[in-house]
């Protein structure tokens, strides 16, 4: 704002407190509930001050889970996220542009067709297609597996169409230039393409490193072995019951460790992912 | 460095829309050639095809006596100059330059040999580690200049490499890029629009129209014999008037008329509009009352005192030149 007012400063830092609190206090509130006994948390109020329990609680659910619910170990499953969380978005990358590269840089029979066809699986999420997947997934004997947690989710229309806009932004000449260079066509994707493409990549690494850690009903269909489970489903697992039943402070740490691995691939890779979403040198 | 030969060269992209109409030239050894024509008149396209950018229809394109048609770029020992540069950003100046080499797999020292003695001769040796966007227009240009001029190819291709520029670097770079090619002496094919790039540079141009080549010839020839209307009316500034006399129609330099007394008018306009240039004075005006007659333009020398009204004009009979109204022909008198 250009003017100065010190009565609209303070009322837009207001608002601007209120939603970080709003946000950051159940955070809090998991954090806090990570470091006490199962009995301090289930009192009324309960509290709002760190307990003494951190560590007994946090290497409980690293090394041997819940004692009521699922007994897979929160390291492990931290492990198997990791692999899903990373293979998704690198494989989405790998295979998407490729297949940018080639409905941009080549003309060959029907490939606006193939364009279209890519484009409107956007309209098939995993979700609508969940029971025929499945099936394919089980009859290859993919359940339980990595491969069978992260190759359905693989292929993205959504990462082909953003390599697909931003090679139409690289000037044509760029690709004649390399032409008469000497550069074949791989040479050109390798040597200039994909440096060019270094800041979309990370922004789409980020996007889909959260949306392969975030996966929820695919894991859950497909693992059932407890050395399988990914950390949100583990969360799931935990849970037995009713209310009580359920050991809140040994959840909300495992939840404590399913939200770290994602805030730090943001904060690490933030000045990145700004660029890749905004950057139009070229 | 070698001879180019476009013969009967043709493009068209479906059987009835056709861009170039047959065009011959004899490039020799070593010659700066300009290709010059408004745009849309196929004279990029020319010289992509040369490149190999652009498939050929018919026609053949030689280099060096050797026919290229069927050549890919790389093949054909060319290198182009691109109208936006088309540096690689990610790169340094030096890589830029090297690129192409270390694709041809020349070893580290020859790349080195040749990158610095082209960033020598344009003066490109404090910026070898900048990246493109790190340099002015002006030394942009030179970097995409130093990666043709690093390959030692046999022709150099530039497709308007100085429309970009400002003013004042325009000029500077013409005169860089003819002092360069005395000093390399490649056979160059230089694409433009601007007539005074096209008389400065070239030691012979063609002049295009609609896929056609006008006419063929050293600049000052083609300003002294316009071989067509269209040449008349596009080279010269401002261009050849075209005056209708006895069927024919007749050409004639602004610089050749000059004012003289009512009874040794030969021409008499009358004069709308007036621009002083200081050394000289541009007048415009028609020839009779009325608004239809052929607009005729004169240039007076400064010190003439133009004044809007009747104007006497006289002329050198060897000054005219004839054209047929139907075909645009030149008639040699």
């Amino acid at each position: 704002m250009v003017e100065n007012r010190p009565g609209l400063t303070f009322l837009a830092h207001a608002v601007l407190v209120l939603g970080v609190l709003l946000v950051a206090f159940p955070v809090y509130v998991t954090f806090i509930a990570s470091t006490h006994t199962l009995e301090a948390i289930m009192q009324v109020p309960m509290p709002l001050t760190p307990g003494d329990r951190l560590v007994e609680n946090y290497t409980q659910v690293l090394t041997a889970g819940s004692t009521k619910g699922s007994k897979a170990a929160a390291a492990q499953m931290l492990v198997n996220s990791t692999v899903m969380a990373l293979v998704i978005p690198l494989g989405k990358m790998l295979i998407s542009i490729l297949s940018a590269f080639a409905i941009v840089y080549f003309r060959f029979p029907l490939r606006m067709f193939f364009f279209w066809m890519i484009f409107i699986t956007l309209m098939l999420p995993v979700e609508v297609r969940i029971i025929p997947t499945f099936k394919v997934i089980a009859d290859l004997g993919m359940l339980n597996t990595y491969a069978g947690l992260t190759v359905p989710l693989i292929a993205s229309a959504t990462a082909t169409f953003l390599f697909r806009q931003f090679f139409m932004t690289v000037p044509d000449e760029l690709a004649e230039a390399a032409r008469v260079d000497g550069a074949s066509p791989m040479r050109f994707f390798w040597d200039v393409l994909m440096p060019l493409s270094k800041t979309t990549m990370a922004a789409l690494f980020v996007i889909q490193f959260i949306y392969g850690w975030n996966q929820y009903l695919w894991p859950l269909l497909i693992t059932t072995d407890e050395s399988m489970y990914t950390t949100v489903i583990g969360i799931k697992r935990m849970i037995v019951g009713a209310d009580a039943a359920n050991e809140w402070n040994l959840i909300m740490a495992t939840a404590m460790l399913a939200m770290l691995p994602p805030a730090l691939v943001v904060l690490l890779m933030q000045k990145w992912f700004v660029k890749g979403l905004v950057e139009t040198e070229k | 460095m070698a001879a180019v030969s476009l013969r009967e060269v043709r493009k068209s992209y479906t059987a009835d829309v056709q861009v170039i109409h047959g065009v011959n030239m004899e490039i020799k050894d070593g010659e700066f050639i300009v290709i010059l024509g408004p745009s849309g008149c196929g004279k990029s396209t020319l010289l992509r095809m040369v490149a190999g950018l652009e498939t050929i229809t018919a026609g053949e394109i030689a280099i060096g006596g050797r026919v290229v048609n069927r050549l890919e770029p790389k093949d054909r020992d060319i290198a182009m100059v691109f109208q936006n540069y088309a540096l690689y950003p990610h790169m340094s100046v030096y890589d830029n330059m090297a690129y192409g080499l270390r694709i041809r797999g020349l070893s580290r020292e020859e790349i080195d040999t040749r990158v610095q003695k082209a960033a020598a001769i344009l003066e490109l040796k404090d910026f070898l580690d900048r990246k493109p966007r790190a340099l002015s227009g002006g030394q942009r240009q030179r970097v995409a200049m130093g990666r043709a001029i690093v390959r030692e190819p046999q022709v150099f291709l530039f497709d308007e490499p100085l429309s970009n520029l400002d003013a004042k670097l325009r000029v500077q770079m013409r005169g860089e890029l003819q002092s360069l090619h005395r000093r390399l002496g490649t056979t160059s094919l230089f694409v433009t629009h601007d007539q005074v790039e096209a008389m400065t540079l070239a030691q012979r141009m063609i002049v295009m129209n609609a896929g056609r080549a006008e006419q063929i010839g050293a600049p000052l020839e083609v300003y002294a014999k316009p071989a067509t209307t269209f040449v008349a009316g596009f080279i010269g500034s401002p261009p050849m008037n075209l005056i209708p006399r006895e069927g024919k129609l007749l050409g004639i330099r602004p610089e050749h008329l000059e004012p003289c007394s009512e009874t040794e008018a030969m021409l008499t306009i009358e004069v709308d509009l007036i621009e002083p240039l200081g050394a000289d004075t541009l007048v415009y005006g028609h020839e009779g009352r009325t608004g239809e007659s052929a607009r005729i333009a004169a240039r007076l020398p400064g010190a003439v005192e133009a004044k809007a009204g009747k104007l006497s004009l006289r002329y050198r009979k060897e000054d005219v030149h004839w054209y047929d109204p139907a075909s645009g022909k030149r008639i040699e008198a």
